[in-house]
Parts: C-alpha cells; sequence; structure tokens
C-alpha cells in the first residue's frame, strides 16, 4: 500500500510539473528557433498596437504560374473582385465553364469538378466543386514569408538520371 | 360649386380692366421664374442619394450592397451616386423617368418591398426592368462617365482589351451585357445571357 502511493505521488509530480517544464521550453525555444518566421504581429507586445503592413495589390497579369507544391490547384492569374459565387450565379463560371470556354478562351473546368463524390458524372458542377475559391485562389504581389523549397517530380527525375550518367 | 367655377372661368376669359400690360407681362415673366426655378429645385431635390436612401428599402438593401463596390470607394475618390445610373441625364428622358418613377412611390406606400425577404423576391424582377432600360438606351448612363472614344486598351488587362475592343467597338455588346450587378447584389441569374 506504501508503495502504491509512492508511485501515485511520483505520478502526480510528473503531471503538475510536465506542462510547466514543457511551457518554459517552448518560451525559450520559440524566442530563438521555432518563431523565426515573422507573424503579422512581428513578435509586438500584446498591449502595443502594430502599425498594419500595406494591403498587397492582387496579381492582374493573366499569365499562368507554375505549382507551389504537389498538387496544388491552379491559382487565379487575374482579379476576382465582386465575383459573385453564390446560390443565384457563379461569376467564373461566365468565363471557365465547357461551353464559355470557345468564346473567352479561358482554362476550361476539369472533368473531375462535374462528379460527386461516388464518381458519377453531373450535368452541372458538382455542388462539392462550386465554390471555386475554396480551392483556387488569387494572388497577391508580395514578398513570400517562407522560401519554397519544392522541386516538382519531373525535375527530380531527371536530376537523379543525370547524377547517375555522370557515375 | 359649379357657380364658383363659372365665376373663376368668366375673369380668367375676361380682358383685364384694371392692370396695365407692362404689369401683366413683366408679373407674368418673374412669376414664371418662380414657378420653373421652384419645379426644378424640386425635382433636384429628388435627384439626389439623400432623397433616395431615405427610404428604408433603398438605404437597407441596394444602398448597403454598393457601399462594397468600387462606385462607392475607389482610389481616386471619384463616386457614383444612385441617380448618376439610375436617372438619365437628358431633360426629356428625366422627365419620362421621374414619369414611371411614381410607380415607386405607389410601391413605398404600399409596402411592396418593405422587407429584405419581400424584396429579394422582387430583386429579379427589378434588376431586369434596369437591365433592359440600359440595354434600350446603349447604357448611356454609364457612358455619362465612361466614355468609349477615351478608353486606353493598353491600360487595360488583357481580356478587358479583347473584350472592349471587339464586342463592345463593335457595337455587338453594350456595358450592361457583361457588366451586371456591378454596384448591387445580383438576383437568380439562371436563363440569364451570358451566367
Amino acid at each position: 500500500m506504501k508503495k502504491f502511493n509512492l508511485i501515485t505521488m511520483s505520478s502526480l509530480l510528473i503531471m503538475t510539473l510536465a506542462p510547466l517544464f514543457y511551457v518554459s521550453t517552448a518560451i525559450s525555444a520559440d524566442k530563438d528557433t521555432i518563431n523565426t518566421v515573422a507573424t503579422l504581429r512581428d513578435h509586438t507586445k500584446v498591449d502595443e498596437q502594430k502599425t498594419p503592413n500595406t494591403i498587397p495589390q492582387v496579381m492582374n497579369k493573366d499569365i499562368k504560374q507554375t505549382r507551389n507544391y504537389p498538387m496544388q490547384p491552379p491559382v487565379i492569374p487575374h482579379t476576382t473582385r465582386s465575383y459573385e459565387v453564390n446560390t443565384n450565379s457563379n461569376k467564373c463560371m461566365s468565363c471557365h465553364s465547357r461551353h464559355r470556354t470557345e468564346k473567352s478562351q479561358a482554362p476550361m473546368v476539369s472533368v473531375t469538378h462535374y462528379m460527386d463524390r461516388d464518381g458519377n458524372f453531373l450535368a452541372e458542377v458538382s455542388p462539392r466543386r462550386y465554390f471555386c475559391n475554396q480551392c483556387h485562389v488569387t494572388q497577391v504581389d508580395a514578398k513570400p514569408l517562407v522560401e519554397n523549397t519544392f522541386t516538382d517530380m519531373h525535375s527530380l527525375m531527371k536530376n537523379k538520371v543525370t547524377s547517375a550518367e555522370k557515375d | 360649386m359649379k357657380k364658383l367655377f363659372l365665376i373663376g372661368w368668366r375673369t380668367l376669359k375676361k380682358p383685364s380692366a384694371y392692370y396695365s400690360l407692362g404689369t401683366l407681362v413683366v408679373g407674368g415673366f418673374i412669376a414664371g421664374i418662380i414657378f420653373w426655378g421652384g419645379f426644378n429645385t424640386a425635382l433636384e431635390v429628388t435627384n439626389t442619394e439623400e432623397f433616395c436612401i431615405s427610404c428604408h428599402e433603398m438605404e437597407n438593401n441596394v444602398y448597403e450592397e454598393l457601399k462594397t463596390t468600387i462606385h462607392f470607394t475607389n482610389r481616386s475618390g471619384v463616386r457614383a451616386t444612385c441617380p448618376d445610373c439610375h436617372v438619365p441625364h437628358n431633360w426629356t428622358d428625366k422627365i419620362a423617368r421621374k414619369m414611371k418613377a411614381s410607380k415607386e412611390v405607389w410601391g413605398a406606400i404600399f409596402g411592396t418591398i418593405n422587407t429584405r425577404e419581400k424584396f429579394l423576391v422582387h430583386r429579379r424582377r427589378l434588376a431586369e426592368n434596369e437591365w433592359e432600360r440600359l440595354k434600350a438606351n446603349d447604357s448611356l448612363e454609364c457612358r455619362n462617365c465612361h466614355n468609349f472614344d477615351y478608353m486606353d486598351f493598353t491600360e487595360q488587362s488583357e481580356r478587358a482589351a479583347v473584350q472592349h475592343s471587339g464586342a463592345l467597338a463593335s457595337g455587338e455588346k453594350t456595358c450592361i451585357d457583361c457588366h451586371k450587378g456591378i454596384a448591387h447584389h445580383l438576383p437568380d441569374m439562371k436563363g440569364v445571357e451570358g451566367w
């Protein structure tokens, strides 16, 4: 019984001290290593108000961009200010739907957008794909907060072949 | 009553015996200025945004929606008010539009769109009225500010330049054909060309 008490006491002690220990290490780590990426508040103290950053412009060049990570939905290369996508209308589909692309020369919405989750093809864009901005977003003219080191599979394979040839 | 009317009519028919022709002419002239000036002032009062949004139907629905658009706030600070788009500037057209607007007074009195729900029910019909009007007059109210002759296509995005130098320039399309819902939210667009 005495031994059991000892175990309970020690485990209780560990359980109470562990979070405290974790918090103290997290705070010290936060300062030098983990949080090197600036947050929007930029290490401003809680009781201070940071001068807000300028709002960057949406890119409106109509030039398609490469992916920033695998399977990234294509980004929108133009502004979409006040394009309504709701129960009444979907402005994106004025140009990107199947029967409009001939006139607009915009990229056609892919066939997967017409499939429901069971793989059945529907006549209209599937409700789960209706809200374009859930996946496709405009890009702003801003400096990236973190460097992107993504290399696509094609260049990876190419690099491997060339390095193998060298050996 | 009939007697009173007859007395009035006889007085109007009789040539003036007391007042000189000069007094009548000058008096008529001054009265004309006051009447015409008053009429136009009253007309212009009804052509202001404050007048339009003095009804809650306009203030709580369409005016709120306008606030988020580029016609309300933008980089150069030029803004369009309700009559800029909804009332023709040309005098005869303006009077014609004002006569039609008496229907809106009826609507305000009897509460045709006095709740948000009622407004949403009628939105498609109301929008179609405006689309039709702008289509018929070749988007005249847009063109009061946006003059096609002075559009610089090189300043426009590529897509915009293609449409403006093509379909708009040839007169095949007019502003409202593509630019629907630029100042207010759209109704259910089922069956509308291009949507």
